[in-house]
């Protein structure tokens, strides 16, 4: 079983909170967390939708193996029809809260309506109550928690917030729980804030023991761990160096994005690496990072804890920002670094602490801040404008930016569109470094091209999370192959995208995909849930997964000429590196890509497709 | 040989394992609500601290209990406490200087660990070592030699 099978359904413009059962079936089909949440949602709003209407709907889902003793199994996803792309969303995030969830009775939360004034859902096992939140809006997330523990008397209690950013409707505001764990891409956070949602506080006592076999779910566990630990990716290179361990990697190779994706290497990318945040610095010759931090129930713990130095001119008279913080992680190291060129390692910890402090996704925004640095380099825009001098490599307007966008003031306010809408807004579209809305991640296209057609297909907008190629195409997991050849890679980014819509269904996380292939998932789900879960079945659903949510976007209006890089990848070559000389081969891939995957040369799944997959 | 349970909180990454595994050894489900072993988070310092009963040797829990339904487990050393006994009077959890023995509402009795029969489930569940369950007269034997490994390797 495995399930809580209750799914609590939560209506914002009448108030009520209602429990149903979990539709059984569906979960057969679609197993929980992004599968399942999307299932829900799919079957119950229109694509055409308004992300930012009542219409739309929200859903915090878990998966059965959250709240387990499987490693990582503290997952949840936030699924929703997303502002910045107006395509699913489905973003994941760890921390406590998943599991805390389950452990209150629950599989799922559905959220409808809008509150005609901002409101947080209080969950206490199966006492469950909207309160007033007037109090807490205007509230960074890290306020918000604080009070909500505060006001409950229970410093046990796990939230899962919006900050301001996701009140004032940026685009790619996130939803954070456990103060730096969060669902951070596609917006999620800017629908909670439409709203009027604030927070969602839940303690849980009643916890998971409906496993279906104990003995042999302890059993495979434990053996799964040890191939983690094992691992040299999982047991050693993620808990020493955190997801920061590719900076130094990626850039090697020259697909480090910089600058706005005109260069393929950045100069600086020693000094914003892991390896740099574990030196003494000058002024206190201590190093940036502190420790490691797991997720619930995760063996890995890649999560990085930092001090940032108090010394730097960021935070020299704001001593709250002195304590341990959620530390820099690769993507976000790249955005406010790399994409922007700006080499200041407390600059960086600084934009990221703001980015968890008010709830913004900082892919999203630093490759935003890289828009507006080249838009400015072009004197299109202004100092006036902007309010400060932002050529590339300037820290202090990426720190002065990143602080007027989580306040939404000033030019801050345009920043939070997102770079498609603000490039479209300056007269250069073709700047945006985006697919569907999205901006992309840290790898360039040109220099690993399973990315390229990962990034282009990408049902949530560029994302590197849908299918890592990065795995095979660098790390040579499973198998090696060649990054600079198109050859192979659609079959290569449909065997990952299927596999990892799986993956993100289980309540684990993707990162055990380093160590484990999903033979290794099977048996732990096998043993948690009763029924039959061959390979056979979970390979079939994640390709249904996939497909639902490609119809989705196809009823919301999303076609071939979606599935595209912008310009620049695909006309200015990588100037240096192994990849020299080389644009990204998408149109090569898009064609043999929907072949395999079954679609009309539209990007349709075919009838045929839609029956074997019995969507 | 009499063995204890080791905790280094360095190693500690707040996995909370140790905590599902309490759990599901004592009552077979995963509910960290539930264990008798609890990581503490200090997230100012980014500290992360395994805190659980040390099973003192004199322990004042046992000498306090009124109708004895604390009992010594001479196999392991453990201090167990008798369910059907325990009156739920809590003088117990008043008694212990650690906290460490905790009441139970939804069951009337008081909690603590009992090193599972001598074999503790945290320690086993544990990925990094931050619990370990050791010969007792070795408790520090860890520590010892990283002090020692500084003062005989001063420039390793």
């Amino acid at each position: 079983m495995a399930w809580t099978r209750k799914i609590l359904r939560v209506n914002l413009t009448d108030r009520t909170c209602t429990s149903e059962p979990l539709n059984m079936d569906w979960a057969h089909d679609y197993l929980g967390q992004r599968g399942l949440a999307t299932k829900y949602l799919a079957s119950e709003i229109d694509p055409k939708v308004d992300p930012l209407s009542p219409d739309n709907k929200i859903i915090w889902a878990t998966g059965p193996l959250t709240g387990t003793m499987a490693s990582t199994g503290g997952r949840y996803s936030v699924v929703t029809k997303g502002p910045l792309t107006g395509a699913i969303a489905c973003s994941n995030s760890g921390g406590y809260f998943g599991a805390e969830l389950k452990f209150a009775g629950w599989d799922m939360v559905i959220i409808e309506g809008r509150a005609s004034s901002p409101v947080y859902l209080s969950i206490e096992n199966d006492k469950v109550e909207l309160r007033d939140a007037s109090h807490l809006w205007g509230k960074t997330v890290w306020e918000t928690e604080g009070q909500i523990k505060s006001e409950h008397q229970d410093p046990q209690v796990r939230v899962s917030c919006i900050g301001r950013t996701g009140e004032n409707g940026v685009l790619y505001a996130a939803i954070v729980n456990d103060l730096h764990r969060a669902a951070g891409r596609s917006g999620v956070g800017a629908v909670a804030g439409s709203k009027n949602l604030k927070a969602i506080a839940v303690r849980g006592t009643l916890g998971v023991g409906n496993i279906a076999n104990p003995k042999e779910f302890m059993k495979v566990t434990f053996e799964k761990k040890k191939i983690l630990k094992e691992n040299a990716v999982t047991g050693q290179g993620l808990p020493t160096y955190g997801t920061q361990v590719l900076m130094n990697v990626i850039n090697e190779i020259g697909a480090m994005p910089t600058r706005n994706h005109k260069d393929v290497q950045f100069e600086g990318a020693r000094k914003i690496s892991a390896e740099a945040m574990h030196e003494p610095r000058e002024s206190d010759g201590k190093a940036q990072l502190i420790n490691n931090q797991a997720c619930f129930g995760c063996t890995i713990a890649c999560g990085r804890i930092s001090k940032i130095d108090a010394t730097h001119y960021t935070v020299v008279n704001s001593p709250k920002y002195w304590g341990a913080s959620g530390g820099l992680e690769y993507e976000a190291a790249w955005a406010l670094g790399c994409a922007n060129g700006v080499d200041d390692l407390d600059a960086l910890q600084y934009a990221t602490m703001l980015c968890n402090e008010d709830g913004f996704d900082p892919i999203s925004f630093g490759a935003t801040i890289g828009a507006v640095m080249e838009l400015y380099e072009m004197g299109v825009l202004t100092k006036e404008e902007i309010g400060i001098e932002a050529p590339f490599g300037s820290a202090k307007a990426l720190t002065y930016l990143t602080e007027i966008t989580a306040r939404g003031e000033g030019f801050g306010k345009i920043i939070g569109l997102g770079s498609k809408r603000l490039c479209e807004k300056y007269g250069h579209p073709e700047l945006s470094m985006s697919v569907k809305g999205q901006e992309f991640p840290a790898y360039d296209a040109r220099a690993v091209q399973g990315m390229g057609l990962t990034y282009a297909t990408s049902n949530r907008g560029a994302c590197h999370l849908r299918s890592y190629t990065i795995s095979s195409e660098v790390l040579g997991i499973p198998v090696k192959t060649d990054p600079l050849t198109t050859e192979g890679k659609p079959a290569l980014v449909k065997a990952f995208q299927d596999a990892t819509a799986v993956v993100d269904s289980t309540g684990l996380c993707v990162f055990t995909t380093f160590a484990w292939a999903l033979s290794d998932i099977q048996p732990q789900l096998q043993a948690a849930c009763e029924g039959d879960w061959s390979m056979e079945k979970l390979d079939l659903m994640g390709e249904r997964i996939w497909n639902m949510e490609r119809q989705f976007n196809n009823a919301a209006g999303f076609t071939r000429k979606d599935d595209d890089l912008p310009a620049r990848l695909k006309t200015e070559a990588a100037k240096v590196g192994p990849a020299k000389g080389l644009v990204s081969g998408i149109d090569k891939m898009i064609p043999e890509y929907y072949d395999l995957r079954g679609w009309d040369p539209e990007g349709r799944p075919t009838a045929e497709t839609v029956a074997r997959l019995g969507l | 040989m009499q063995k204890s349970l080791h905790i280094d909180p360095l190693k500690c990454t707040s996995c909370l394992q140790c905590e599902m595994a309490c759990s599901f050894e004592n009552y077979g489900v995963f509910n960290n609500s539930l264990s008798r072993i609890k990581v503490f988070e200090f997230h100012h310092t980014g500290a992360k601290v395994p805190y659980t009963c040390t099973q003192c040797d004199e322990a004042w829990c046992m000498h306090a209990c009124p109708v004895e339904a604390i009992k010594l487990d001479k196999t392991n050393g453990a201090k167990i406490v008798l369910e059907d006994v325990c009156v739920g009077c809590k003088v117990c959890t008043i008694a212990c200087p650690f906290g460490t023995v905790n009441y139970v509402a939804e069951t009337g009795k008081v909690q603590k660990c009992d090193l599972c029969g001598g074999d503790p489930a945290c320690a086993e569940a544990c990925p990094t070592g931050a619990i370990t369950y050791v010969d007792a007269n070795w408790t520090g034997l860890e520590r010892m030699r990283q002090w020692a490994d500084k003062l005989g390797n001063p420039s390793a």
